[in-house]
């Protein structure tokens, strides 16, 4: 029997208490109207370090400036990584339809001093040598900083001559400038509530991986698994009060206490031609009948699979592991249904405009290998503290082989969404990567990076699959590449550009965290830590790689 | 001057193992065995060294990613970057995600036939190579395993038929 240690008792409930203060903090500091919101575009101008940015700013000293603040903010942002992604935005900004009058003048010289460095090396000898067959339009396109350098200077000449034009719009242009604000609003008030709603989706998905990958076990009879079976147990213990806590976000959705989904907004509804045309299956009734379905069968499935396997420790026959078996093969059926549907309700729905096919397989790709994950960190842990007899090397090295074969999966199934979209950039369905890359290009690119790269790298070595510290190192990065993940996909529909990783998001991962630690490991603790007469248990105490 | 070597035949894997635990344990040199198929932790018994294939055919993986990566760059972006539907061809980055499928299976492919051919190469199997089989049981239900002869080789000949072996000869190597 295991017995929950004190000390990760006392550590659980710090992530809590911590978690609830920091959700608590990026509640209370939340802009609550159009003024504070200005407050804060505001605070956050005087915050550009870069010399050519604050001349620029006290020059142009006027009503509208704010706005223009925004965008340079950004600028200044991406500018200490590279140049190139500066200009980007900028020629971005220019593109977006809350583009106002002031915002040229005040623009303007921020671009410029972007411009100058980038039309610089453009001139450069090494640039030139590069030049095929002596053609400009070549040339600048084999060189980034000079394409950029040559859209600037377009737009620069074109701001000028849309600025004659907009002078006479200067009242529209207000309008428009209070219409920015309020949209940075909903996203400074959406931000706290997408943070929890990320971090519950993502530990509440975890234990649901967990589950999937027990019922699997079960339905496949492996020989090697039974004596994880508990561990497992454990961690799907996590899906009750996890579904819960999901399931009173999405109430308070469907209630407008927070505006994650855009499609439950009747103002918006009624001007939005696509999201009537959704609304049969996008509405709030239907949408939580659904998710009452797919937790309560969830849930089931848990609740009896659970209550079998303690039962079947007194067993003098096989009866109970054969219902076992044939409800996780139904379950399985029914999970993968309710998997892709629930994929589009709770995470694709935050982009009602966009939709993909292989979204439900993506999802699931990116729990499970969490699922997987948690399991070999728990079994680890438990092995460290000596809890798992039978636990050997082979054990983790078949768990390290899933999490190493999940990984790719999740990979493939990224790339082809990714590829396919950007191959056909058919505007529909390509902003959804245009937004990421803009705007949350670290987060996009830096996922693949822990989810792919690190794993493959690690994980291939088969001496290294039986390494403890290798296993749990790569499950860490793992699992924070898939909160990043979840983060990815919430985020950019819900709070845009206005994105950070502060109290909010680590409060909420801290809360959850706290929560599965303690969830799991008092479920672990109310039960022997191996199964008893299970039909493979002898094999997979003995099993061996 | 003749090299002798002894035949031990088996007809059992278990039995086999056995013996080759017996036979380590008393220090005679194990030239060779013949299975009919893979016996299960015969390869540990035997003390022999792990496979360095797999280690051979990761490089031969990055190689053929390198391939990949040079060929498309050169011909895509470098040598004459056409305008393709609007492709990107500015830059490799640029266009990397179409050149993904190629990159993949060509790294595959080269990790796949270098390493098989590299299996070949490393145990001497091509077409028309002579069979190398002292007994033709070996092939369907015997098991052969052949010790160098050293020292009172009666004395070996009843060592290892009290080993369970099926039958034990001297066989003069040339």
């Amino acid at each position: 029997m295991y017995t929950f240690s004190s000390r990760l008792k006392t550590f659980s409930f710090i992530l809590m208490i911590l978690g609830v203060l920091g959700i608590g903090y990026s509640f209370f500091t939340a802009p609550k109207t159009v003024e504070d919101v200005e407050k804060i575009l505001a605070a956050e101008s005087h915050h550009d370090g870069h010399s050519g940015h604050d001349a620029a700013h006290h020059d142009a000293a006027n009503n509208a400036s704010k706005d223009a603040h925004v965008h340079t903010t950004q600028d200044v942002h991406s500018n200490d990584a590279q140049q190139k992604d500066a200009v980007d935005h900028a020629i971005h900004d220019e593109q977006d339809q809350g583009e106002n009058a002031d915002r040229h003048i005040t623009g303007t010289p921020g671009r410029d001093s972007l411009a100058t460095p980038a039309a610089n090396e453009a001139d450069t000898p090494g640039n030139a040598q590069q030049l095929p067959a002596g053609k400009s339009d070549i040339a600048t396109a084999n060189n980034q900083d000079a394409a950029s350098a040559h859209h600037v200077q377009d737009h620069h000449s074109a701001s000028e001559a849309g600025h004659a034009a907009h002078g006479a719009e200067a009242h529209d242009a207000h309008k428009e400038h209070q219409e920015h604000l309020e949209h940075v609003l909903h996203q400074l008030q959406n931000k706290p509530w997408a943070a929890v709603y990320v971090a519950a989706i993502f530990f509440m998905l975890i234990s649901l991986g967990a589950l999937a990958f027990y019922a699997i076990q079960y339905a496949a009879q492996s020989g090697w698994s039974p004596i994880l079976f508990r561990v497992m147990e454990g961690i799907t213990s996590y899906l009750l009060p996890g579904s819960i806590l999901f399931f009173i976000l999405l109430v308070l959705g469907v209630l407008h206490v927070h505006h994650l989904f855009i499609w439950m907004d009747p103002e918006v509804v009624k001007e939005d031609a696509l999201i009537q045309g959704k609304s049969g299956y996008l509405n709030g009734t239907f949408f939580l009948i659904r998710a009452v379905i797919f937790l309560g069968g969830w849930n089931l499935y848990r609740y009896y699979s659970r209550k079998n396997s303690l039962a079947n420790d007194e067993a003098s026959d096989i009866t109970l592991y054969k219902k076992n078996f044939k409800m996780s093969a139904t379950f399985l059926v029914f999970f993968i249904v309710t998997e892709s549907i629930m994929s589009w309700d709770w995470i694709m729905s935050v982009d009602p405009h966009w939709y993909s096919t292989l979204f439900g397989w993506y999802v699931f790709a990116s729990f499970f290998v969490s699922g997987i994950t948690a399991i070999a960190m728990i079994t680890l842990y438990l092995k460290g503290k000596g809890y798992l007899e039978y636990v050997n090397t082979s054990h983790i090295h078949d768990l390290a082989k899933f999490m190493f074969g999940i990984s790719i999966f999740w990979t493939y199934l990224w790339f082809s969404q990714f590829m396919l979209m950007w191959y056909a950039d058919i505007p529909e369905e390509v902003t959804y990567f245009v937004t990421r890359i803009e705007e949350y290009n670290l987060p996009f690119f830096g996922m693949l990076a822990m989810n792919f790269i690190f794993p493959v790298l690690i994980l291939l070595n088969t001496d290294f699959k039986r390494l403890s510290w290798i296993v749990v190192m790569a499950g860490i990065v793992i699992l924070c590449g898939h909160y990043i993940d979840f983060f990815n996909m919430i985020m950019p529909a819900t709070v845009g550009d206005q994105w950070f990783i502060g109290a909010g998001e680590i409060g909420a991962v801290m809360f959850f965290l706290g929560l599965f630690i303690f969830v799991v490991f008092s479920a672990l603790a109310k039960a022997p830590l191996m199964v008893k007469h299970n039909p493979y248990l002898e094999e997979s105490k003995h099993f061996h790689y | 001057m003749t090299n002798k070597v002894l035949h031990v035949l088996y007809n059992d894997d278990d039995v086999l193992m056995d013996a080759v635990k017996k036979t380590r344990a008393a220090h005679h040199h194990i030239e060779e065995i013949y299975t009919p198929f893979p016996v299960h932790g015969l390869d540990k018994a035997m003390g022999l060294e792990p496979t360095r294939i797999a280690i051979t055919s990761f490089l031969y993986g990055l190689v053929g990613l390198s391939v990949a990566v040079t060929m498309v760059r050169y011909m895509m972006i470098i040598d004459w970057p056409q305008d393709i539907g609007g492709k990107p061809s500015f830059s490799f980055i640029q266009n990397m995600p179409a050149f993904v499928p190629v990159m993949f299976e060509m790294t595959v492919f080269f990790a796949a036939h270098l390493m098989v051919i590299t299996f070949y190469m490393r145990s001497k199997l091509w077409p028309f190579k002579k069979a190398e089989n002292p007994d033709v049981r070996t092939t369907d239900d015997h098991f052969l395993m052949e010790v160098a002869a050293h020292g009172d080789v009666d004395q070996m000949v009843s060592f290892f038929e009290n080993t369970g072996a099926v039958e034990v000869k001297v066989i003069e190597k040339h």
